[in-house]
């Protein structure tokens, strides 16, 4: 089973990276970019099939080390 | 005194920071991350600078889950001294020793360099031997210095007297031009309430011999030494 975990900053959260990120897209000339703010995503492989465990694992994953819940939210998406 | 000083992969500074307390009178065990216990009698555990893990994840974040982080824990519980200094002050307040984050400076850069601080009291174990008012010239160096805390932490942190440094100027003027990397309120260092943990960025044991640069940074070291608890 494979789950994608997204953790971002949370609103209001200052995102010095994001805005470099931002400045840089402008300095592109990458039409119509308003804000930019930027976060981390896992790819997670699991043993068995039982969504609601894994889901509830990966809950206590975000909770314990992936997510800093001070600064950030996180997003947990179970797949096939 | 008996000093624990801890070190993870990428810790660096673990050798300079024994040193300072060597040199302070303290007796130092070097003890491994993946080690479940410390030395028995151990008054203070010292969390040093440096890389751990490379800065994975976030910085601080995987050292913080170590296996000492759970007897530097209950040590702390049981009102034991713990010191972590620049990516232990990171660990620290990963491991939920202390509350906020250090986040990405706000310019985005490295910065190395000396730094002025104000001691805001005087009256801690940290803390005793400077003298009301004074204005440390220390070292700084990191990426990650940004302290950010919510609005009730922040709060709390100022009205309780929790705040240990502020940056400052030379003159002890603690400005928006003398912050070198966006944190709160000039904020270089916090206690915990029973004033027993203490984390901050920059690194007093850089500056304890005045062969290389000064010796501002023995204060801390000695304060510890004087067996002063907290008032």
């Amino acid at each position: 089973m494979k789950a994608r975990v997204t953790v971002t900053l949370k609103t209001g959260v200052l995102d010095p990276q994001g805005k470099a990120i931002e400045g840089a897209l402008k300095s592109l000339g990458i039409a119509g970019v308003d804000s930019v703010r930027q976060g981390k995503v896992f790819d997670i492989e699991l043993a068995g099939h039982d969504a609601v465990a894994a889901e509830a694992a990966l809950k206590t994953a975000c909770e314990k080390l992936l997510a800093n819940t001070v600064i950030e939210n996180y997003r947990v998406e179970i797949g096939a | 005194m008996k000093a624990a000083v801890i070190t993870f992969p990428g810790s660096n500074r673990d050798g300079d920071v024994a040193k300072a307390l060597k040199q302070a009178g303290a007796t130092v065990a070097h003890i491994w991350h993946a080690d479940t216990e410390l030395p028995a009698g151990t008054d203070l555990v010292v969390l040093p600078g440096g890389f751990s893990y490379g800065d994975y994840l976030r910085t601080g974040a995987i050292a913080g889950r170590a296996n000492i982080m759970d007897a530097t824990r209950a040590h702390a519980e049981r009102g034991g001294y713990v010191l972590g200094i620049c990516n232990g002050f990171q660990i620290v307040c990963e491991a939920g020793l202390l509350p906020g984050i250090l986040m990405r400076n706000a310019d985005l850069k490295f910065v190395c360099k000396r730094q002025h601080l104000t001691v805001e009291r005087t009256d801690t174990p940290y803390t005793n031997a400077y003298t009301k008012g004074q204005v440390i010239d220390v070292c700084i160096a990191h990426g990650e210095g940004n302290y950010i805390a919510d609005t009730e932490t922040l709060a709390r942190l100022e009205g309780e007297g929790l705040v240990a440094f502020r940056y400052a100027d030379a003159q002890g003027r603690v400005t928006a031009a003398a912050n070198p990397n966006g944190s709160q309120n000039n904020i270089a260092g916090i206690y915990s309430p029973k004033l027993n943990v203490l984390g901050l960025m920059p690194h007093p044991e850089n500056l304890i011999d005045s062969l290389t640069g000064g010796i501002d940074g023995r204060g801390m070291f000695a304060s510890l030494m004087s067996g002063k608890r907290a008032a």
